[in-house]
């Protein structure tokens, strides 16, 4: 009956998301009466999940499963949803959670509840808070399933250490490795994902051309930060769709946001609203973004920025 | 080739969202409706496959009488059939269940939905849809090929794409990139009598039980005013983001 996590993992290492999620199921078992059962694919060293409220953690070995495939993650968790009895699986937000959970809702017969922000407000029955309408409200959503699958929020509820530790062992299901074949994987193995981070760094048309993305680029290293842009900004093909945010680019929920030259067009917002503080550099004070963001400087990026880095740079040394 | 598009009947993104009933229903009280942004992208991939390739292009809405100016739209820009499953869209699972009906019924090659609504963001139903039908899936779609009976989609993936190669059936959830925004079609005075010839058959619901309900909504608080910094003194804003918001 223990409450089942999927603990993403990428090249061996747990991801940032799974230390959240296993805090949020943690919370979930304190209110069910029961404990947070962990499954890892290809990771080695799972101890780090006790720190997080996991009591046990299946862990799955298998060279065939290196790369990610959602129909052969969806049938190991199934498996193991089966086999630890879980009637509440929580998985992240994150494109490839996204990607398995309706699988296994349609394995397990169970709603899937994504976008989840905060722990259930009731267990019987079982209402959980998502947003809706592109962040614009909030849904209460009550499950009716046996079996309920939540796909919690990026940083909306937190990592929250916990005493304990787990015990771990070896899972070795049925896989069903389904008939996709992954061709190739192009990825910035050098930068922080969009999704992993905690701040993201996002420019839009006031930066100018792509020949200016370095003002981007070093205040995102200075403060560990993803790099972002505006719809226009990779309509002109300054920087790739992927790094695009807003509501047909990714979605963002990420601690501090800061939007450099953005106008701030509905559409923009709407795929940021997630984000906890909002700052925005503009040099038109009537750009919408100032109505959206917690701070905002009316000023060039070309004088604003190099200075930021400056002053951060600074502050960290003596922090 | 037979492709079907599933369509969802949204608000426009410029929407004031508001709620009525008390908080339990959203309020369509002047909101203008439109396609949902992931769906048109997939419906103008299916266009060029019908165009370049040859293939039939039949749209699927699960949704009341409203959504019927929605359905015409996509054929006015150039959908051949359209089906409407007369029902309440309640939840993913139903919505799922009832389009797999359809479309098993209708034998298609190829199924396009959008990675998600934008009015409640479940991201759900086109990974349901698949997995009902034992289809391979491919979500957050970014660029589809079809060769006879083989595919090569690219997928978005946290920090960067994957591309992966799949045998039809196939269901895709699609957004931006399987066409870019400036392929998207208005339809034309010509489209627009033609879809209104075209046959949009309604059909009613196998009956399905839902999984989940809404049972309220509720509005974030309305944010504070914007606290301004000036450009020349950035350290009060290190410090604003420091001590007050606790993010640095």
């Amino acid at each position: 009956m223990s409450v089942l996590i999927y603990a993403e993992s990428e090249n061996g290492s747990l991801r940032k998301g799974a230390f959240e999620v296993a805090s949020y199921a943690k919370g979930v078992a304190d209110a069910l009466g029961t404990t947070v059962t962990a499954v890892t694919i290809n990771v080695s060293d799972v101890s780090v999940l006790g720190t997080y409220g996991v009591s046990k953690v299946l862990q799955v070995s298998n060279d065939s499963l290196e790369k990610f495939q959602a129909k052969s993650y969806s049938s190991i968790i199934a498996e193991a949803a089966k086999a630890e009895d879980s009637k509440v699986i929580i998985l992240s937000s994150s494109t490839n959670s996204k990607y398995v959970a309706p699988l296994l809702g349609v394995a397990l017969n169970a709603a899937v509840a994504s976008n989840v922000v905060s722990l259930p407000k009731s267990t019987s029955p079982f209402v959980v808070e998502r947003t809706a309408f592109t962040n614009k409200a909030f849904q209460d959503t009550q499950l009716n399933s046996e079996v309920k699958i939540i796909c919690v929020s990026s940083n909306a509820y937190g990592i929250k250490e916990a005493e304990g530790s787990a015990a771990a062992e070896a899972f070795s299901p049925t896989i069903d490795s389904g008939s996709l074949e992954v061709v190739s994987i192009d990825k910035a193995t050098d930068k922080v994902s969009i999704a992993d981070a905690e701040v993201v760094v996002s420019g839009g048309r006031g930066l100018k051309g792509p020949e200016n993305w370095h003002l981007i680029e070093d205040l995102a290293d200075v403060l560990g930060a993803a790099t972002a842009c505006s719809k226009p900004v990779s309509d002109m093909g300054w920087r790739p769709h992927s790094e695009h945010v807003g509501q047909t680019g990714k979605p963002v929920a990420t601690n501090l946001y800061i939007a450099v030259g953005i106008s701030g067009a509905i559409q923009h917002l709407a795929g940021i609203n997630a984000s906890k503080v909002k700052v925005v550099v503009n040099t038109d004070p009537e750009a919408p973004f100032f109505k959206a963001a917690d701070y905002g400087v009316v000023g060039d990026a070309f004088e604003v920025v190099p200075q930021l880095i400056e002053k951060l740079k600074e502050f960290k040394s003596a922090n | 080739m037979k492709i079907l598009v599933c369509i969802s009947h949204v608000p426009d993104t410029t929407s004031k969202i508001n709620f009525t009933d008390g908080d339990t229903k959203f309020d369509t009280n002047g909101v203008s409706f439109v396609i949902n942004p992931n769906d048109e992208f997939g419906l103008t991939r299916a266009m060029w496959f019908k165009e370049k390739q040859g293939a039939s292009v039949d749209v699927v809405n699960v949704g009341g009488a409203d959504t019927e100016p929605t359905i015409r739209k996509c054929l006015a820009i150039g959908a051949d059939n359209a089906i409407r499953v007369n029902a309440d869209p309640s939840d993913s699972f139903f919505v799922a269940q009832e389009l797999a009906s359809v479309a098993k019924n209708g034998g298609y090659d190829l199924i396009i939905a959008g990675r998600e609504s934008i009015d409640y963001n479940g991201g759900v139903v086109p990974g349901m849809l698949a997995a009902l039908l034992d289809a391979n899936f491919v979500n957050t779609c970014i660029s589809l090929e079809v060769d006879g009976t083989s595919a090569t989609a690219v997928r978005e993936i946290d920090g960067g794409k994957e591309t992966i190669k799949a045998t039809l059936p196939l269901v895709i959830g699609g957004q931006k990139g399987l066409v870019e925004e400036s392929d998207l079609r208005i339809p034309n005075m010509r489209g627009i009598m033609m879809a209104r010839k075209k046959p949009l058959t309604v059909i009613e619901p196998t009956g399905t039980a839902s999984q989940s309900q809404p049972s309220s909504f509720s509005k974030p608080e309305p944010k504070g005013s914007v606290k301004l910094v000036s450009a020349d003194n950035l350290d009060e804003l290190i410090g604003l983001l420091h001590n007050e918001a606790k993010v640095i």
